[in-house]
């Protein structure tokens, strides 16, 4: 079955008295478990999908399923819910709470999903020793270099256990090495079961994805699926 | 969410911007030890007044020979006639009533004193046993007069501390004879209070018992009666009491004057209640200040972490989740606020007392509570604009930073 599927999709955003058309008709069916890019010049639309996937954002007409539930419709707190346990964000600037050390930022969502304190410590004891980050618990984001901040998030964005993992540009602000970590890090759990989607202008990063989406001008222009994943050696 | 977990996010907000938090701290806590001091000394003053009362006697009714010129020309006055003393029998007829704890009759004159070769003036007080209670006085030595009938005329006396010192200097008075007017009588107290009295100064008074004084000034008429009623309330029906029993007594003439000093006292009790309610209300409005600055501060707040705004609706924030996190905020910053407040109020408070120590400035209960309530109300109040703007915010744009 679909995890994600979207209809005819629009998303407009009024600017002064101009309209644009930031996603225009976009149908897009992904299977649990995928593994897709989402590739295009800057301002095709990428991100505003990414967005609305997420629940961060509404179509301004279309419908979308998640795991074949209309959730187009659902309340602000049910949306709220769904981002909470079923779809984890990774972003570009890794949004990290400045004040708050790596265990607490990653602590974060089951605060807000109200698990209690003993389970939140051994998950994040887990999480942070799966991403190698045991020695950095108790680090604020400040001491920590880019590729460390983002796999806060990475942890961040998974401790709930979410079947979706949106990423928007991961590696933008990092460089070869830390970006290449966080690409091995995310095809690992894409590997475990996690449907990922990743929003990238880079081809190397994009090209290793099963599935590859490419958009234009908020459309999807061409949507190729290779038979073998370039992401298991 | 659990609260504690609210609670802890919150303070972590805080303790991560030192500079805002202590800003907001002292804004509030002024407020609330602006509140705190000024109802403190109107409270001082209040009791400071009602103090210098108090010391005249609580619930006091003074019965005077002789109607007051107020209540215009009587016909006794017209024809001449002097009004009818006030005697012990009247003192006496008084007592009956439940509503009277006590009386003291009041005989007053002066007269030459003398222990051996030393010897003053002095002013008599002839009275009973219960003067001592009903002026609030206490003894530095001895006893007071003995609790006998009000007839029964005995040579004893108390005496104030500066006739001691003046007739007796450093020897030992008490249990010593001394001589007033033409009669002996013995030492039996000294009084140590300080203050005056119908205008003489209580440490320059001898007292003997009411009988003894009529005798010695050769008079059966009494100066004054004091009559303390048991309660604020009872004080105007003793007063009807008195002038229908005296009526009574004077073949219906009613040629008394009777007067209350709790009625003045009531009145500057008034005042100063007021007094203290007005600059509690002033200082209550720096509060409000307070809880505007919270309000801007709070504002900042939100645009400074827009992006953390953003965060938080992206991992599943609720709105009302959002809210809740500012509102605590909000909360624990007026609540030390108001705590840090408190504290500086009562230690200004003691500094005053210090400084005066006869003003008695201890804040008033329901303006310490009232503070505190008022502090947290504005300090949410305020922060609810703030908290639902965030709560409101969009979390593309948000994350983004626009
Ligand atoms: N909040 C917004 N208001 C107005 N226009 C927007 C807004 N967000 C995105 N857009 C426009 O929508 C288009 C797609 O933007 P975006 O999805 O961010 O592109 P990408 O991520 O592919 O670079 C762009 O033309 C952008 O200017
Ligand atoms: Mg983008």
């Amino acid at each position: 079955m679909a995890v994600i599927e979207l209809r005819q999709v629009h998303r407009d955003f009024q600017v002064g008295d101009q309209t644009v058309h930031a996603l225009d008709d976009v149908n897009l069916c992904i299977e649990a478990g995928d593994y897709v890019s989402i590739m295009g010049p800057s301002g095709s639309g990428k991100s505003t999908l990414l967005n609305l996937i997420g629940l961060l954002d509404r179509a301004t007409r279309g419908q979308y399923l998640l795991n074949g539930e209309d959730v187009t419709t659902l309340s602000d707190i049910a949306q709220a819910e769904v981002r909470n346990r079923q779809i984890g964000f990774v972003f570009q600037a890794f949004h990290l709470v400045p004040r708050l050390t790596a265990a607490q930022n990653i602590e974060l969502p089951m605060i807000l999903a109200g698990v209690a304190k003993d389970i939140r410590d051994v998950r994040v004891n887990e999480a942070l020793k799966a991403l190698n980050l045991d020695s950095r618990a108790h680090h604020k984001p400040d001491q920590l270099s880019g590729g460390q901040r983002q796999r806060v998030a990475i942890a961040r964005a998974t401790i709930m256990q979410p079947k979706v993992l949106l990423a928007d540009e991961p590696t933008g602000n990092l460089d070869r090495k830390s970006g290449q970590d966080v690409i091995d890090i995310l095809e690992s759990l894409n590997a475990r079961g996690i449907t990922l989607l990743i929003v990238t202008h880079d081809a190397e990063i994009g090209g290793r994805a099963r599935r590859q989406v490419h958009m234009l001008d908020g459309r999807i222009e061409t949507d190729q699926t290779s038979e073998v994943s370039h992401a298991q050696p | 969410m659990h609260n504690r977990d609210i609670g802890a996010f919150a303070w972590r907000a805080l303790t991560g911007y030192t500079t805002r938090t202590v800003l907001m701290l002292i804004a509030m806590a002024i407020g609330v030890a602006a509140v705190v001091m000024l109802t403190a000394l109107g409270e001082g003053a209040r009791r400071y007044v009602a103090g210098q009362f108090a010391s005249l006697g609580t619930n006091l009714i003074i019965v005077i020979p002789g109607r007051a010129e107020t209540a215009g020309v009587s016909p006794s006055t017209l024809m001449g006639e002097t009004p009818r003393d006030l005697t012990l029998d009247d003192a006496m007829a008084l007592t009956r009533n439940y509503r009277v704890r006590r009386i003291a009759p009041l005989n007053i004159g002066s007269a030459d004193a003398s222990w051996k070769s030393r010897s003053r003036e002095v002013t008599v007080f002839g009275t009973t046993h219960e003067l001592l209670a009903l002026r609030h006085w206490e003894l530095a030595k001895g006893r007071f007069l003995p609790d006998t009938d009000i007839d029964i005329a005995s040579p004893v006396c108390v005496i104030g501390t500066k006739i001691r010192d003046e007739l007796f200097g450093a020897q030992p008075a008490l249990g010593q004879w001394m001589r007033i007017g033409d009669r002996r009588f013995r030492v039996i107290g000294i009084l140590g209070s300080e203050g005056r009295s119908i205008g003489v100064d209580v440490q320059e008074v001898v007292m003997i018992p009411v009988a003894s004084a009529q005798q010695l000034f050769n008079t059966p008429s009494l100066f004054r009666i004091l009559v303390e009623a048991r309660t604020r309330e009872a004080i105007e029906p003793v007063k009807t009491f008195i002038l229908e029993t005296l009526k009574e007594r004077h073949q219906g003439e009613e040629d008394v004057t009777v007067i209350t000093q709790d009625a003045v006292l009531a009145t500057f009790d008034r005042i100063f209640t007021a007094l203290t309610y007005a600059v509690g209300g002033i200082a209550a409005i720096s509060l409000f200040v307070a809880g505007i600055l919270i309000m801007n501060v709070m504002l900042v707040a939100v645009s400074q972490r827009t992006a953390e705004i953003g965060l938080l609706k992206a991992l599943g924030a609720a709105p009302r989740q959002i809210v809740a996190l500012f509102l605590a905020e909000a909360f624990l910053l007026s609540m030390l606020g108001a705590v840090l407040g408190l504290l500086l109020g009562e230690l200004g408070s003691m500094i005053v007392r210090q400084m005066f120590p006869t003003l008695p400035a201890y804040p008033p209960g329901w303006a310490t509570l009232t503070a505190l309530l008022v502090a947290l109300a504005t300090g949410l109040l305020f922060s609810l604009l703030p908290a639902r703007r965030a709560a409101r915010l969009d979390p593309v744009l948000a994350l983004s930073g626009r």
